[in-house]
């Protein structure tokens, strides 16, 4: 049984990269991206790493999805405000694997978990301030030619 | 007969090197900055894989610990990446990687 699911992952996986990297249209690339995506979150639940399937499945492919298709940075924001809800409601099942993690992030990577705050905020940020400056200035070339 | 082959992390490595090899294979070969961003995530989900896989072989929580911090710093890299991407296609619609040549010395 857990051979099926490593066989029927792996082949996921690899199809999945392998059409990333021949797909001629950038959106036919990022459906291949997430079939790899959800391959290797099959691989996370059958290593008992479920916490972190549950997290590569809707923030990992969800942005992935946001990416190429709609290519809009809002989207991944969006997504990583849903995670915080699932999280939550992860979290009230009780699940071991959930409780391991949460007492090995909030007690010995604490300083680290917050660092990545600051690093979010830097990144969102920073994006906001580039595209806009980058707005303006094209929408002006556009004007003048 | 089947049953008796349970896969063990050797297997979920070479897995993991397999896909890091597709991923830097498209990187060099692509040329469209979306794409190549997508294989740099396939070489991180491969890294991934591996301490998932190392953390299940030794016990340790600390490796799925660590693949959390990749993810967030992934995310990061995407939103900031793809804010880049966007504003130079914004200019240069229809741009490769072959374009951007302007710093080559």
């Amino acid at each position: 049984m857990e051979l099926v699911v490593f066989v029927l992952a792996s082949g996921m996986v690899l199809a999945g990269a392998f059409g990333v990297v021949v797909m001629s249209n950038p959106v036919h690339a990022a459906m291949s991206l997430v079939l790899t995506l959800f391959g290797v979150a099959v691989h996370f639940v059958a290593m008992e790493a479920h916490f972190l399937a549950a997290v590569q499945v809707i923030v990992y492919a969800g942005a992935i999805v946001g990416v190429g298709t709609i290519g809009l940075v809002a989207a991944a924001i969006l997504r990583a405000k849903d995670t915080v809800e699932r999280q939550d409601a992860l979290e009230a099942s009780g699940d071991s694997n959930i409780r391991l993690l949460a007492r090995n992030l909030f007690q010995d990577h604490v300083f680290a978990f917050e660092l990545t705050s600051v690093l979010l905020i830097v990144a969102v940020a920073g994006t906001v301030v580039m595209t806009r400056r980058s707005t303006s200035p094209s929408e002006n070339e556009d004007g003048g030619t | 007969v089947i049953a008796a082959y349970v896969p063990t992390s050797t297997w979920y490595l070479l897995l993991a090197a397999a896909l890091f090899g597709i991923g830097t294979t498209g990187l060099l070969v692509r040329r469209n900055p979306l794409v190549m961003f997508m294989c740099i995530e396939l070489m991180l989900n491969a890294a991934n894989l591996t301490f998932v896989a190392f953390a299940m072989q030794t016990g340790d929580i600390n490796g799925q610990t660590s693949v959390f911090f990749v993810l967030v710093v992934a995310a990061a890299e995407v939103v900031v990446g793809l804010g880049i991407i966007v504003s130079i296609l914004r200019r240069r619609p229809g741009a490769t990687a072959d374009d951007l040549a302007e710093m080559k010395g």
